[in-house]
């Protein structure tokens, strides 16, 4: 077998935009003596081909013969300087690099039929005088990440992993003093607690004998906080209240209290299910990547997406995933790299890679990217949030499962690896500076073109009703799908014929992998052929690893051998509860924290709009395919301009009719500061405003919860959490829009070791609205000169937490509340003055309050406008013109009336605060007076919109 | 009247394969979703077709590069069956990933009209260095006379691009003549008044501003954006700011009639 290694890179005269890319990005470091850098792709094949075969792989396919050149004889050669250095990266041996596989079929259809494997690797050269550090700097801070990658030093060799040999393992549970028990829970990897350590050596003896490692494994992956939610699921003691579950007492019984018809399947399935339309029903899910992304942000991302996608996948029979959504939590990208504690990427870094991530993967499987929010806090540097969500859509018959005995276990898709071990257990631990050592088996990549492929046959054998139960592999892979499918029948399980990526497995490693891009199914012994066969058409591998039994038992065996013969009662039900106490103590907020008073606002409008949270996120927003389905008909950029940003996109899932799905999110981390029941409340308000402000209704949202929180074993924290859902159910019953599905992630902590710094309580609301006619769905730019302009909703003084104080260096304030029953009585007010047609654009009121809106409103539109503040509708605390512009009170619109409508829209609004504020004008001037008719603002907003989209412009060092 | 039939050719990693099969079916045709797996089995099927469709996606991940692996397996195993449906007069479009297929297999632009499949450009990674999705002014080379599929559109349209290789790059200063002498530049990236003016107008850095071109014959047609994304006013990003009308906003869905047209009358 011989080993030849292809380079090829750009011509010369051709603009190598990786090079130049990385080129900033070394200037960005500080480093200014490299004065060129050449990227170069490494390939490096094995086989017994000949040099004709070498030279044609390279020459015609693996090079490019207008823009690239190659060589295939040992490399391209340099001059021996110390002005020249280089660096080449490599994949670790066991991480996926989808590229491989790509070569080897290129080559197998090109006629080289003798080219058994390929390995990619990526050669960075630099010239100038850098020093060995500068260079040292360059390739950890940009080259690679060690979870996934390292430096190639010399010839790599081809490691030949030995096979593994079957032992019997057991865990010695009976004899274990409580530390031992302790201690076989942390060196496992388990993050077990001690009560549910001794709870399963109670199990083990009286059946008297001890587990296997497969056994203690499963036990750990599905009582794990990611998989059984103990915490929200469990009881709480709360200031003298008690809950048996929160979330059952919450955020789930407002869904049951509610009872409406739509909704399909709630809090049961991969994805709540609603009715779409009398053929099809729809299902959302959004769910967390935060710890993998920490350490490895675009593989972290990229699973987090492709991990959600499986869900609707493996909703009902499963769903065709339709709409994407992403939102996610950062530190400061522009801290200077000495305030980033050790062990933690550069924010900048993490942004760049988790966008990449969900860029690649959700583009690759041709799904919309269309709605989203990023939010910016120091305290996400070491513990970013990555949130991502899909909508899919099933014809109704789909819309459920049954898994029922003799039914076969058949698996789909990617191989099994050692990769994403753990991950399930792992999510619960607090991210320390040692995580990167301790947990590089939990981080992974993604294939998105093998989902892809699963995804096109999954759905032609669903149609053909080949299947009769479905779920995906997520955390805690085989375990967690097989044990959740087969809960109430039983499991057989032969570990032998999982198809592996490589050698040395052991068989709890193969049962308990997260390995990407599987799935697993139930399928009558009557239809597997038929089945097969539709897979093997697109070389989709699938293979059939045992079968559901009635014996209630999880017996697992390798090669014949038993290693696990657990009690499904036991598994799924035997979790000792424990109450948890929580506590809260009531901030003080005070009304008087303000900053000194101004004669004119158009600098701090113009800081609030150029600060992280509201600036434009356009450098992220156009990565992100929003137009692939044909679907997309209210886009995430809006105005003639499309640069504007827009409240809930609207997406037509069914190219032939009108009907359409909004989607939009609400979170606000800093109010969560002061208090998080207010921050459940607002969120909820702002997700809903934003479905009603493009035309959506009340009648038709549903609602996501997404907790994300630091370490709820401090009882500050758990009494946060309840306050949270405390709001959901309060504000969700008044709204009328049930909960339909959620998720929470506990234990978002950084340890810098020295401190530990949590995340700000995070909770993001998703919701979803069915709009019956696109066709009478408004956008949020102002669309002609002369319209009334009118804010509906009563402003208050509410300056806690908004982004106002924020940038006028203050903190304190009172906390933005919501009365949820006026809020629902404007709402169908508006929705009916938008339905009937009197208002042709709405924004609604979020971080930065009433002034921010209107400017948005108006550079999307690209039209000034003279307004006046005093017919805002206000409290009576208010008498500051900073209040009324920048306060953050929930439930007001900013609208746009045409001028023959505006009687019209008069009396449908009767009954609820809305003021005229003024009208639009011709020309770029923004106008706005004070309560005393003094000028408080006059700005251009051509300018506003450049200082609204100056950061990400100045961090990525773009142009104009 | 005889249905005109196209046949949508999909692999590993075609994404925008549906929403082409509806601009065909509106426009007219019986579309069907082939897989390349199918056709490699049953080349004959290609016959029954009057036009080939190569939708947008990322087949085989894009890997290696952007159209490359699916351009090779073609050339490899129907290299036949494709010069033989090419020569009896029919007509192919490559949408996206699918022009970038087109150009790597040799079959765009041909500016020489020789059997031979030769390279004679590419579509390269982006100036910017990233994928990018947004809309785009189009206009139409006055001189792409030949090109059957964007007969009697207006001189600009707006249309959506999303993709990380898009720049054109054509071999040699004699390609790039002889495209513009023989008339198969089709269209460049303008501004919304049809004026050429470099980025951000032109969003990837292409030659010329190139961003679709077809053959000699005109029956071969390939571009990065997607008109199949723009076949109803409710698709185009503005429409509530115009009085909503198919005929110029949905202007992709003439590219389709066109095609089929030409299909139903002459083949």
């Amino acid at each position: 077998m011989k080993t030849r290694r292809i380079e090829v890179r750009d011509k010369k005269g051709i603009y190598d935009a990786v090079a130049e890319g990385l080129k900033k990005d070394i200037l960005d470091l500080g480093i200014k003596s490299v004065k060129e850098v050449e990227y170069i792709q490494v390939y490096t094949v094995r086989g017994n081909f000949s040099n004709e075969k070498i030279k044609l792989l390279a020459q015609d396919i693996l090079a490019d013969k207008v823009s690239q050149e190659c060589n295939y004889t040992g490399g391209f050669k340099f001059k021996k300087s110390k002005n020249i250095r280089s660096v080449e990266i490599a994949y670790n041996p066991g991480v996926m690099d989808p590229v491989e596989e790509s070569v080897v079929k290129a080559a197998h259809d090109a006629g080289i039929k003798d080219l058994v494997s390929a390995t990619t690797s990526k050669k960075y050269v630099f010239k100038g005088p850098l020093t060995e550090d500068e260079l040292k700097k360059i390739t950890e801070r940009l080259l690679y990440n060690k979870m996934i990658q390292h430096v190639v030093s010399g010839r790599e060799g081809q490691k030949e992993v030995a096979p593994y040999k079957f032992e019997r393992v057991e865990v010695n549970l009976l004899d274990a003093t409580d530390r031992q028990l302790k201690k076989i829970s942390i060196d496992g990897q388990l993050y077990m607690s001690l009560i549910e350590m001794k709870a399963i050596q109670e199990h083990f003896r009286s059946i008297g004998r001890n587990p296997t490692d497969c056994e203690l494994e499963t036990i750990a992956q599905t009582w794990s906080e990611h998989c059984k939610h103990k915490t929200m699921m469990g009881a709480i003691k709360y200031n003298g209240k008690y809950f048996k579950n929160l979330l059952k007492e919450t955020v789930m019984k407002v869904t049951k209290d509610l009872d409406k018809p739509w909704c399909v399947s709630v809090f049961k399935d991969n994805a709540g299910i609603i009715r779409f339309d009398s053929k099809h029903d729809i299902c959302f899910k959004v769910e967390t990547h935060n710890h993998p992304s920490a350490l490895e942000p675009y593989g972290g991302a990229e699973t987090g997406i492709g991990g959600v996608l499986r869900d609707p996948m493996g909703t009902g029979r499963g769903a065709k995933p339709i709409i994407n959504t992403d939102v996610f939590c950062f530190g400061i990208p522009t801290v200077s790299s000495s305030r980033v504690p050790k062990g933690a990427l550069h924010p900048k870094r993490v942004m760049k890679g988790v966008v990449s991530g969900v860029r690649d993967y959700g583009n690759k499987m041709g799904i919309p990217t269309v709605n989203g929010a990023v939010c910016f806090d120091e305290r996400y540097t070491g513990n970013p949030l990555v949130y991502c969500g899909n909508v899919g859509i099933m014809p109704r018959k789909f819309s459920t499962k049954k898994v029922s005995p003799g039914d076969l276990i058949v698996a789909v898709g990617g191989r099994t690896g050692r990769d994403g071990i753990h991950g399930a257990t792992f999510s619960s631990a607090e991210l320390t500076h040692e995580s990167e050592t301790i947990s590089s088996t939990a981080v992974q990549i993604g294939n998105p073109i093998t989902e892809k492929k699963v995804l096109d046959t999954l759905i032609k054998a669903r149609d053909m009703e080949l299947y009769d139960a479905i779920t995906d592999c997520g955390a805690g892979g085989f375990s967690s799908a097989v044990g959740e499918m087969g809960e109430n029948t039983g499991a057989l399980v032969h570990l032998e014929k999982v198809p592996l990526k490589y050698k040395g497995l052991k068989p709890w490693e193969i049962w308990v992998s997260e390995a990407q891009e599987r799935m697993v199914l139930a399928v009558k012994p009557s239809k597997l052929k038929k089945l097969m066969a539709i897979f093997e058409s697109e070389d989709v591998e699938a293979t059939v690893i045992g079968k559901f039994t009635k014996t209630k038992k999880l017996k697992i065996y390798y090669k014949g051998k038993e290693v696990s013969d657990l009690d499904m009662g036991f598994l799924h039900d035997g979790l000792p509860g424990v109450t948890r106490k929580a506590t809260w103590n009531k901030k003080k907020e005070d009304k008087k924290a303000l900053p000194a008073k101004r004669k004119d606002y158009t600098k701090d409008l113009v800081n609030v709009l150029s600060s992280w949270n509201v600036c434009s996120k356009e450098w992220i927003i156009r990565q992100y395919d929003h137009e692939v389905q044909g679907g997309s008909t209210l886009k995430p950029l809006i105005g003639p301009e499309n640069d504007g940003p827009s409240d809930a996109s609207i997406n037509r899932p069914i190219l032939s009719s009108y009907k359409g799905i909004a989607l939009s999110n609400g979170i606000n981390p800093n109010y969560g500061d002061i208090d998080p029941y207010w921050m459940a409340a607002s969120a909820i308000d702002e997700a809903i405003r934003q479905i009603i402000a493009v035309g959506g209704s009340l009648d038709r949202i549903a609602l996501l919860d997404n907790f994300c929180w630091g370490n709820t074993d401090k009882p500050l924290q758990l009494g946060g959490l309840v306050r949270a859902s405390q709001a959901c159910y309060d504000m969700a019953k008044v709204y009328g829009t049930p909960f339909i599905s959620g998720k929470d992630s506990l234990n978002n902590e950084f340890n810098t070791g020295k401190k530990t710094v949590a995340i700000p309580p995070t909770l993001l609301i998703s919701a979803i609205g069915v709009v019956e006619d696109v066709r009478k769905t408004i956008s949020s730019d102002i669309k002609k000169a002369e319209s009334y302009i009118y804010v509906i909703g009563k402003t208050f003084q509410e300056m806690g937490g908004s982004q106002y104080m924020h940038s006028r260096g203050k903190r304190g304030g009172v906390v933005p509340r919501v009365d949820a029953k006026k809020s629902v009585r404007t709402m169908k007010k508006l929705t009916r003055a938008i339905a009937s047609g009197s208002v042709i654009s709405a924004h609604d009121c979020s971080e930065g309050g009433l002034i921010v809106a209107l400017a948005e409103m108006l550079f999307s539109g690209g039209l000034g406008a003279e307004v006046s503040l005093k017919k805002a509708p206000r409290g009576n605390d208010i008498t500051r013109d900073d209040v009324l512009l920048f306060s953050e009170s929930n439930s007001r619109f900013i609208v746009e009336v045409p001028e023959e409508k505006k009687k019209a829209f008069e009396s449908k609004m009767k009954g609820v605060p809305f003021g005229l504020l003024g009208r639009s004008k011709k020309g770029k001037t923004l106008l706005v007076k004070g309560l005393k008719e003094k000028t408080i603002i006059k700005a251009n907003i051509d300018r506003l919109k450049s200082s609204w989209k100056a950061p990400f412009k100045k961090l990525m060092h773009e142009e104009g | 009247m005889k249905k005109v039939k196209a046949i949508i050719l999909r692999t590993a990693g075609t994404n925008c394969d549906k929403e082409t099969a509806f601009a065909f079916e509106k426009a007219g045709a019986l579309a069907d979703l082939v897989h390349v797996n199918v056709l490699k089995k049953d080349k004959d099927i290609l016959k029954s077709y009057q036009i080939m469709a190569i939708p947008g996606g990322f087949t085989y991940g894009d890997d290696v590069a952007s159209g490359k692996v699916l351009a090779n397996e073609l050339k490899s195993s129907l290299k036949k069956e494709v010069s033989s449906f090419v020569k009896s007069g029919k007509l192919i479009i490559g949408i996206c990933n699918g022009f970038q297929v087109l150009v790597k297999m040799g079959l765009l632009p041909n500016t020489t009209s020789s059997g031979g499949l030769n390279t004679e450009a590419t579509l390269s990674l982006n100036d910017s260095g990233i994928f990018t999705a947004k809309w785009v002014y189009l206009k139409k080379d006055k001189e792409s006379k030949k090109c059957v599929w964007t007969k009697s559109l207006p001189e600009v349209i707006h249309m959506p691009i999303a993709h990380a290789e898009g720049k054109f790059i054509p071999r040699n200063e004699k390609v790039l003549a002889s495209l513009k002498k023989n008339g198969q530049i089709v269209f460049r990236y303008a501004d919304s008044t049809g004026t050429l003016s470099g980025f951000p107008h032109n969003p990837n850095g292409s030659i010329d501003d190139i961003a679709g071109v077809c053959d000699p014959t005109g029956r071969i047609f390939g571009l990065m954006p997607h008109p199949e994304r723009h076949i109803s006013y409710l698709q185009h990003p503005n429409w509530r700011r115009n009085d909503p009308d198919d005929s110029t906003m949905g202007i992709g869905s003439k590219i389709f009639k066109n095609g089929v047209n030409f299909a139903r009358n002459n083949l």
